[in-house]
């Protein structure tokens, strides 16, 4: 493959957003039968990329891009996805694109059915033609095969499985009698590996039989698997353009991120002492949908960062939340010895703590302000500051410039990429809009932190800053802090010790050095008594 | 040019055709025989008899309970307040001030009552609203035939009990804020003086409210109850308070207009008070949680500008009474058109 002229070659791609360059000279080339890995962090410009090469009216409305594609060695300009489409160019997005009440088959072949001529022809035109049904069956099936998978075309797609909905997609893709360039934004995103690994093997079929396609995916594992060349992008930049073939992770990944993996790990490996109890829950229960808390008793010294992690819906993310008020709640939580009150988010707030919420869109920000309210205003409702009195203290007014300054403070000092403090958060990136939401955490001044997700939906370099600044501030000022998190090498690398939470209660609190596998069979729920037994041989070990 | 360009863009199309629409119809006024003096004092008049129903709307717009529909609750508030003035006999500044501290606590009541109800329909609070203006304005159709008064400038003069349904505040305080420092430049024209600084005082002291930790916390409510909630602020209590407050203003708004227009209007004069309330401060700008004083001062200066200036002009080249009608048609034309204009920001 790959010796006679390139199908699609693109030259100098730059695109560039209100001055945002997100893109700047990509250039690569995609042979026949060829599989390309496109991998990069997100923001890196993938998804710019394809909207590019796709004519979606986003990129012409934004203005335009520099640079030129070719498809068979002439220059191309799509204006729409349909002449996209019409050139061979098939995509399958992230979301799927699919009308859940028709069927397998009916998806396939959406808007170019095979049809019957009617009597109604006569009169009306094509539009009143007569579906052939036996005939978009057997397309549909040829569509299938082609892909060589096992769907049924007569089932609905709001009955299938997420597997098959990507599945039909693709097939949607490769019925057009054109289709030569397939492109697959996250395709395993939504899969099972063992689906994945269906998906990787039809695509290494098409691509035998002629179709070229690109393949963008975060999971470099696959990308190295499948591709035959690999192009990674970073911020905007194509960084590498190399063969697959002895391509190992850790190089793309290094190459991805651009900064060294190493070292992770290590600022946790110092053992701290704590004595003094900041913080102590129990028998907390928490009533949070699907993140329920049965019975969680556990004491948090001063000055730690103690983590708290488990599977998903077993109720991690119940306990700051039951505990900061937002959900119902009962059990007993003192704070410096003092019982606090549950259900009432300002109490808990005036007692010392502070919450970033897992959820940032929904709880974190006021999406709609700027950011100088969103780092002030739980500072100003709960403490009373950045409020200025008039007319000798009879009432008081917000203070702007207080706030101003506040804001200036935190973007300087957290890296935070915005035009001004009177940017509105919602036109930040999620990274930067999880630094808003520590932000205003941090401007409470809090005894104690609870950080919930504090890296869910950003990209590498900004989860490193986000823990970086957690790890600064524990050091620096003393903030004790609880972390939620998901990823357990996360928790590994900022903890001084590791509570797993297990259907609502802690299986087990291990230090940050435990291995990975005791960890493992916490969260898999295997009996308290092991539990307790694995704790057991941990504390002797540490011992 | 880029000035001008972002200018337009802040301002809105329709509020700049709108203008030059107004700006045309005082240019052809003198041309049809219409007094432009006259005109402009009547614009005058009426921005100053609406803006505070219009500015009613602003605290439940950013609480997050969207339009006031259910104005008619503060309106009817204001009645009370300036009805029972009347018959106490209060005159002058006295008199109007005296009804505006006794629909306080009507407001208060109703606003908290209102305030509550919405509490429970969140999400449909604008449709609820409407309904809770219509039924208790039928409720005191019932009430202002049965409460005791007895002032015979405001009862039926066969009963001798039941309150008329225009009732006239000459003699009272008739024209007290209008008449307060007014100038009066040639026969026609009147600057309302005290009108004016009688709102502009009201939206500064809302300005200021928004301003402070409660009105911040307001529009935090509005913007995102949840991260309200997360910060430590009571979203029930801070809706509430908005309604009261946009109930009180709704009082204060309709004794404004009594003192201007001469009359108190009872039965169901409330309801068709609301609407044009509603539609002014979305023609302002304001969209269904983002209210501000700008959209306050400019949409009534628009909305009543247009309906004061189109009757009369059209009238004169038409040489017909059609000013009913063609009130009718703007106000509700707007309306209409300012309905759609929230439909597209609710998306």
């Amino acid at each position: 493959m790959g010796n006679n002229e390139p199908l699609l070659s693109l030259k100098n791609v730059s695109k560039e957003f209100y001055g945002n360059v997100v893109l700047q000279d990509v250039s690569f080339d995609l042979h026949e039968g060829e599989i390309l890995g496109l991998v990069g962090e997100n923001g890196a410009g993938k998804t710019t990329l394809m909207r590019i090469l796709f004519g979606m009216p986003v990129i012409a409305e934004t203005g335009g891009f520099k640079g030129s594609i070719c498809l068979d060695g002439q220059e191309v300009h799509f204006s729409t996805p349909f002449e996209a489409l019409d050139a061979g160019i098939g995509m399958v997005h992230q979301e799927f694109s699919l009308i859940p009440g028709f069927t397998t088959a009916e998806n396939i072949v959406l808007n170019r059915e095979s049809m019957h001529p009617s009597l109604l022809n006569d009169v009306f035109g094509d539009r009143m033609s007569i579906l052939d049904r036996p005939a978009i069956k057997k397309r549909a099936v040829g569509a299938i095969e082609k892909l060589g998978v096992k769907l049924d075309p007569g089932m609905l797609v709001s009955e299938m499985p997420v597997g098959h909905k990507q599945f039909t997609e693709i097939a949607r893709e490769i019925s057009r009698d054109k289709s030569r360039i397939l492109v697959l934004d996250e395709p395993t995103a939504v899969l099972t590996e063992s689906e994945a690994e269906v998906l990787l093997e039809s695509l290494r079929r098409l691509a035998k039989e002629g179709v070229a396609i690109i393949f963008i995916s975060h999971r470099l594992q696959e990308v190295v698997e499948v591709a035959d060349r690999v192009v990674v992008l970073r911020d905007g930049l194509a960084v590498k353009d190399v063969p697959a073939k002895g391509l190992t992770i850790k190089d793309s990944a290094s190459w991805m991120v651009g900064r060294s993996m190493a070292g992770d790990a290590a600022g946790a490996r110092e053992v701290r002492k704590f004595d003094e109890e900041i913080l102590s829950v129990e028998h907390l229960w928490v009533d949070m949908p699907g993140e329920t808390v049965r019975d969680v008793s556990a004491s948090v010294r001063k000055g730690e960062i103690f983590g708290i992690g488990g599977l998903a819906g077993q109720g991690k993310l119940g306990i700051p939340n039951g505990i900061m008020g937002l959900y119902p709640a009962g059990g007993k939580v003192k704070l410096h010895g003092r019982d606090i009150a549950l259900n009432a988010p300002a109490k808990a707030l005036k007692s010392g703590m502070s919450f970033v919420s897992e959820d940032r869109r929904g709880v974190g920000l006021l999406l709609d302000e700027s950011l100088d309210w969103n780092i002030a205003f739980t500072a100003m409702q709960i403490h009373g500051q950045y409020l200025r009195p008039i007319l000798g203290g009879i009432f008081t007014q917000r203070d702007e410039k207080g706030m101003e300054s506040l804001c200036k403070e935190y973007i300087e000092l957290l890296d935070i990429k915005c035009t001004s403090s009177r940017q509105k958060a919602k036109e930040l990136s999620g990274g930067n809009q999880q630094k808003i939401c520590l932000a205003k955490a941090f401007a409470m001044r809090p005894d104690l932190l609870f950080v919930s997700e504090p890296t869910r939906g950003i990209d590498v370099g900004a989860k490193k800053l986000v823990l970086d600044t957690l790890r600064k501030y524990n050091r620096e000022y003393g903030t004790t802090i609880v972390m939620i998190s998901s990823e357990l090498e996360e928790l590994r690398s900022i903890c001084d010790r590791i509570a797993i939470i297990d259907e609502g209660k802690i299986a087990g609190i291990l230090p940050p050095t435990a291995d990975v596998a005791d960890f493992g069979i916490l969260m898999a729920g295997i009996g308290a008594s092991e539990a307790a037994a694995a704790m057991a041989g941990q504390e002797a070990n540490n011992a | 040019m880029r000035n001008l360009k972002t200018f337009i863009q802040d301002f809105g199309w329709p509020r700049i055709i709108i203008f030059l629409f107004l700006i045309a119809l005082f240019v052809f006024a003198p041309a049809v025989g219409v007094r432009l003096d006259a005109s402009v004092s009547d614009v005058l008049n009426r921005f100053g008899q609406y803006a505070i129903l219009v500015l009613a709307m602003v605290p439940m717009i950013q609480s997050g309970c969207g339009l006031n529909f259910g104005l008619a609750l503060g309106i009817i508030a204001g009645l009370l307040g300036s009805t029972i003035s009347l018959q106490l006999e209060l005159r002058g500044f006295a008199g109007f001030f005296g009804a505006i501290a006794l629909a306080a606590p009507f407001s208060l009541l109703l606003g908290w009552l209102y305030g509550k109800l919405l509490n429970k329909v969140k999400g449909e609070e604008m449709t609820i609203a409407m309904y809770v203006g219509f039924s208790f304005v039928m409720l005191m159709c019932i009430m202002w035939l049965v409460l005791p008064f007895n002032n015979p400038t405001m009862v039926w003069g066969f009963a001798g009990k039941g309150l008329r349904t225009t009732i006239t505040v000459e003699g009272y305080w008739l024209h007290i804020l209008n008449d307060f420092l007014a100038i009066k430049i040639g026969r026609f024209f009147i600057f309302p003086t005290g009108l004016l600084l009688f709102v502009g005082f009201c939206a500064f002291c809302m300005w200021v409210f928004l301003r402070s930790r409660t009105g911040t916390a307001m529009t935090a409510v509005g913007s995102n109850p949840d991260f309200a909630r997360a910060s430590g602020v009571s979203v029930d209590n801070m809706r509430t308070v908005s309604v009261i407050i946009s109930t009180f203003l709704g009082a204060v708004g309709i004794i404004v207009y009594q003192q201007s227009f001469g009359f108190i209007q009872l039965y169901t004069a409330p309801s068709p008070m609301v609407f044009p309330a509603v539609a002014a401060i979305l023609i302002g700008g304001a969209n269904i949680n983002k209210a501000s004083m700008v959209n306050v001062l400019v949409g009534t200066f628009l909305f009543q500008g247009l309906l004061t200036m189109t009757p009369s002009v059209i009238n004169s080249v038409l040489q017909t009474d059609m000013s009913e009608v063609i009130r009718m048609i703007v106000s509700n034309g707007m309306i209409l058109y300012a309905l759609t204009r929230k439909m597209k920001v609710a998306k």
